[in-house]
């Protein structure tokens, strides 16, 4: 395998086994913090159940996102040295003040795994709500600086060189914020649905059914209603893009002519040498009024863009597909989730309805995988947008394929272990967790 | 403000070195723990560094962070060519990190702790045995920018004596510190068989710092001069090795904490001896084109940013990470007047 090629799906790799860990990180501590705040005021032991078998699933996942998050931190030097050299002065800040965020989220962290029956009930609740907050900042600060390279802001290139540095500026570029609402909200959908497809399959099979239903019950709310915003704000990025980089959205929309009525192409299979794509839905006009809010703007398209600028065509529009198709089809779930809430209890209690969620367990990390896909594959062939070409900011230093293969290897093994043991704590919740149930163990 | 940003790299170092070290040296001890021994050693360990484990290892971040903001070229002239041992330190951090959770946090006790505890233990020790080689490879002039062929510029800037015997001294380093932090920790019945210990990581640091020196000269490096040719070196040198004796002999007292002090001491004089000794260098290359911290820092803009950053965030962490070991060190007492 080329070292180029090599470099660049060890990033991926790494960066794509991280993302699954740091949204746990991120959301769990908040769905810990309702189940938490519920025992507090209700005293119903179930939810000190819920809370505790939760907060053991987040150490876990903890400590993962944290060790793969460190890798990154020297990932970015030992892969990209170039790149790191010029853009790490300038989009530092959002890492350096990321820092404390982490630091912080530990701190909390070892408060509330070890201040049961040791701290004042009412601070141990805050302190994990300090976990879910810092963790949060952390995310939408990592993004910045991933945003500020789909988005270069804060200095001026002038020959080659990168003078008049400006931190701030750089960290509060333009495509920051539609990225960070956008990477927020999905990881509470991605999480939400996962953690509710587990319990909902836990619900169906019988076993430790009010601790299961409790459980559902929180991550379900928090994912749906996630789920509904998010192609709100999925249209806030998709206008941005349009904005700020055309090549990526022509790209994702495999968009192969400038128009004006653009049709929004749903499917289909592009074909990059003919310049079309085959058994496409088309919806003549809606891409040029979701980026420009007019039916006849004009939108940009491939043939604008010079051959040696052009992405991955192929990648990114199967990846915006996969997302936004699982995005809507959550979306779906939600509504009737919601319709089941209000109008239908009866729902509540009917198989089919869990069953949706449990197919739903995988949907939400799926898009989120695909969505980070359509933002990287889509700024190719650039490391920093339209300032620095990823070719050239890959180390020298050659035989990088082993190493891709030796960190492919550690992840995979550190995947099956994670679901080993989350399996386990699943399983056990009989017996370590749910205090109500009068079941013996399996 | 680049003063700031050098105190804060500098301290994130010592107690990495400190705070990781002794998590690591948890690690270690239990490898040089007779199998009967394993589990009471391996419990007064997870009770000390529980709470904390998590924290101790978001210095190095700190000091990652700070080096490719503030210091681009440095941090990347060291991924360019100390790539392999940085991997090699990585995929312990990784497996560590990790098998340390996993002992810990199974639903299920059963022989997957088998797989768990050799990989911790393992890691342990190969981790800081890293750590080192890359510490000793960046500051001793092996790094060779100009080779020509893989060998001489990706394996022989770090795979040489001096390198692998500053490894295996930061290894006994950590093993000393665990013990040391031990001691207040353990039970009334268990001291003595801590304080053994204590007492022969004490030797084993002494020989392996000795091994350094060795070593030093039969690559030709003026390691000796580095030290003794200055001062304030040689004073930091000098504090270290009376701190060892005092500590040799307050070990059958009852002081942890002063033990502990001591201990910090030490490690932070010999690593100020280390460092100061060619400040503000900090990679010297075999060309004699080293890297300075003072004239390959960043623009000052980054420079005052990331200095603010940090001081800022000193303000959040410093307080909450000392009540945080406060309390549970309180707690800790609490329980053991009952
Ligand atoms: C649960 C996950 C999830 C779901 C359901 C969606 N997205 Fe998304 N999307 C992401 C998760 C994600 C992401 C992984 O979080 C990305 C990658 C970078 C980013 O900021 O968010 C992303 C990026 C991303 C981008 C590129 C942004 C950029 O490069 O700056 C666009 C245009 C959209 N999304 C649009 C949508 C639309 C119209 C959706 C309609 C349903 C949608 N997304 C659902
Ligand atoms: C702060 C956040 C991020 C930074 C600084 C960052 C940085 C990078 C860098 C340096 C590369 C290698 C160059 C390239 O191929 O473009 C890369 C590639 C990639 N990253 Fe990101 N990334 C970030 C977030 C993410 C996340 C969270 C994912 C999640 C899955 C991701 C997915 C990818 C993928 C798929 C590639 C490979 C693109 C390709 O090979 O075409 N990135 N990223
Ligand atoms: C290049 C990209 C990235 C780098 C260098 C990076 C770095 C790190 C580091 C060093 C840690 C460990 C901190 C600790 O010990 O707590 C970490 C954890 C974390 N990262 Fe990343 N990260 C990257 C991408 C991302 C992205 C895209 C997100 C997303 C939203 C993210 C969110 C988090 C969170 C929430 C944690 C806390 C761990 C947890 O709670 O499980 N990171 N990251």
């Amino acid at each position: 395998m080329d070292d180029f090629l090599a470099a660049r799906l060890q990033m991926a790799f790494s960066l794509g086994f991280h993302i699954v860990f740091a949204c746990i990180g991120m959301v769990m501590p908040f769905f810990m913090s309702v189940a938490h705040f519920y025992w507090l005021k209700t005293k119903k032991v179930v939810y000190k159940d819920v809370t505790k078998a939760w907060s053991k699933g987040v150490a876990i996942f903890f400590a993962t996102g944290a060790v793969s998050g460190t890798v990154l931190s020297f990932e970015l030097g030992l892969l990209w040295p170039t790149f790191m050299e010029h853009a790490g002065p300038i989009f530092g800040m959002p890492f350096s003040l990321e820092g404390t965020a982490f630091f912080i989220e530990a701190i909390a962290l070892g408060f509330y795994l070890y201040g049961w029956d040791k701290l004042n009930p009412w601070f141990h609740w805050v302190t994990g709500v300090v976990v879910g907050i810092s963790g949060l900042l952390s995310g939408i600060l990592v993004v910045a600086a991933n945003a500020w390279m789909n988005s270069p802001a804060g200095f001026d290139f002038v020959d080659g060189k990168y003078l008049n540095i400006d931190p701030i500026k750089a960290m509060f570029n333009d495509a920051w914020f539609s990225q960070a609402l956008h990477m927020s909200v999905a990881a509470f959908v991605s999480t939400g649905f996962a953690v509710a497809g587990v319990h909902a399959l836990m619900i169906l099979r019988g076993k430790n059914v009010l601790f299961h239903s409790k459980a559902f019950k929180i991550a379900a709310v928090f994912g749906t209603v996630a789920a509904c915003l998010q192609p709100i704000s999925g249209d806030i990025s998709a206008k941005d893009v349009a904005h700020r980089q055309p090549a990526k959205l022509a790209a994702m929309e495999a968009h192969f002519h400038t128009e004006r009525n653009a049709p929004l192409i749903i499917g289909g299979i592009p074909d990059t040498a003919n310049k079309k794509v085959d058994y496409a839905i088309k919806i003549p006009g809606l891409l040029s009024f979701m980026t420009t809010g007019n039916f006849s703007g004009e939108v940009k398209g491939l043939d604008v863009i010079p051959k040696e600028d052009q992405p991955p065509v192929a990648v990114t529009h199967y990846a915006f597909q996969i997302m936004v198709g699982l995005g809507m089809a959550m979306v779906f779930i939600a509504l009737l989730y919601f319709i089941a809430l209000w109008k239908k209890r009866q729902w509540l209690n009917s198989n089919w309805l869990l069953k949706l969620f449990i197919i739903a367990t995988p949907m939400g990390f799926i898009a989120l995988e695909a969505g980070w896909t359509v933002t990287e594959v889509g700024r190719q062939p650039w490391i920093i947008n339209g300032v620095m070409r990823t070719v050239d900011a890959a180390t020298p230093m050659p035989g990088i394929a082993y190493s891709f293969y030796l960190f492919t290897g550690v992840y995979i093994s550190l995947a099956i272990i994670v679901s080993l043991l989350l399996y386990r704590q699943i399983t056990m919740v009989g017996k370590l967790y749910d205090s109500t149930s009068k079941l013996p163990k399996n | 403000m680049i003063y700031v940003v050098i105190v804060f790299l500098w301290t994130s170092i010592l107690l990495y070195i400190l705070l990781g070290g002794a998590d690591f040296g948890a690690g270690i001890i239990e490898l040089f723990t007779s199998k009967g021994n394993r589990s009471k050693t391996r419990k007064t360990m997870y009770e000390a560094i529980g709470p904390i484990w998590e924290a101790n290892h978001m210095w190095l971040i700190i000091a990652i962070v700070i080096l490719f903001v503030g210091f681009p070229k440095i941090y990347t002239t060291v991924s360019i060519y100390l790539h392999i041992p940085l991997v090699c330190m990585l995929l312990g951090i990784i497996a560590r990190g990790t098998a340390f959770v996993f002992r810990n946090y199974d639903a299920v006790k059963d022989d997957m702790q088998k797989v768990y505890t050799p990989i911790f233990i393992y890691s342990s020790l190969i981790t800081p045995f890293f750590l080192g080689i890359i510490a000793a490879s960046s500051v001793s002039g092996q790094i060779d920018v100009q080779a020509q062929d893989f060998l001489s510029a990706y394996v022989f800037s770090w795979l040489n004596w001096f390198s692998v015997s500053v490894g295996v001294f930061t290894v006994s380093i950590c093993g000393f510190l665990a013990t040391i932090f031990i001691i207040g920790q353990a039970a009334d019945d268990d001291r003595s068989f801590f304080i053994g210990k204590a007492r022969r990581t004490i030797y084993t640091v002494m020989f392996c710092g000795a091994l350094v020196f060795v070593a030093a000269y039969h690559e030709n490096i003026p390691l000796a001069s580095w030290i003794f040719g200055d001062t304030l070196g040689l004073t930091a040198i000098i504090a270290a090795s009376i701190s060892l004796i005092i500590m040799f002999f307050l070990l059958q007292r009852k002081k942890p904490i002063l033990l502990r002090l001591l201990a910090g001491f030490q490690v932070a004089m010999i690593l100020f001896a280390a460092t100061y000794s060619h400040f503000p260098d900090i990679v010297l290359l075999k060309n004699g084109a080293n890297l300075s911290l003072l004239t390959h820092q960043g623009q000052a803009k980054a420079i005052d940013t990331l200095g603010y950053a940090l001081l800022i965030g000193s303000i959040f962490i410093l307080p909450a990470l000392g009540y945080l070991i406060y309390i549970f060190q309180q707690k800790k007492e609490v329980q053991e007047a009952h």
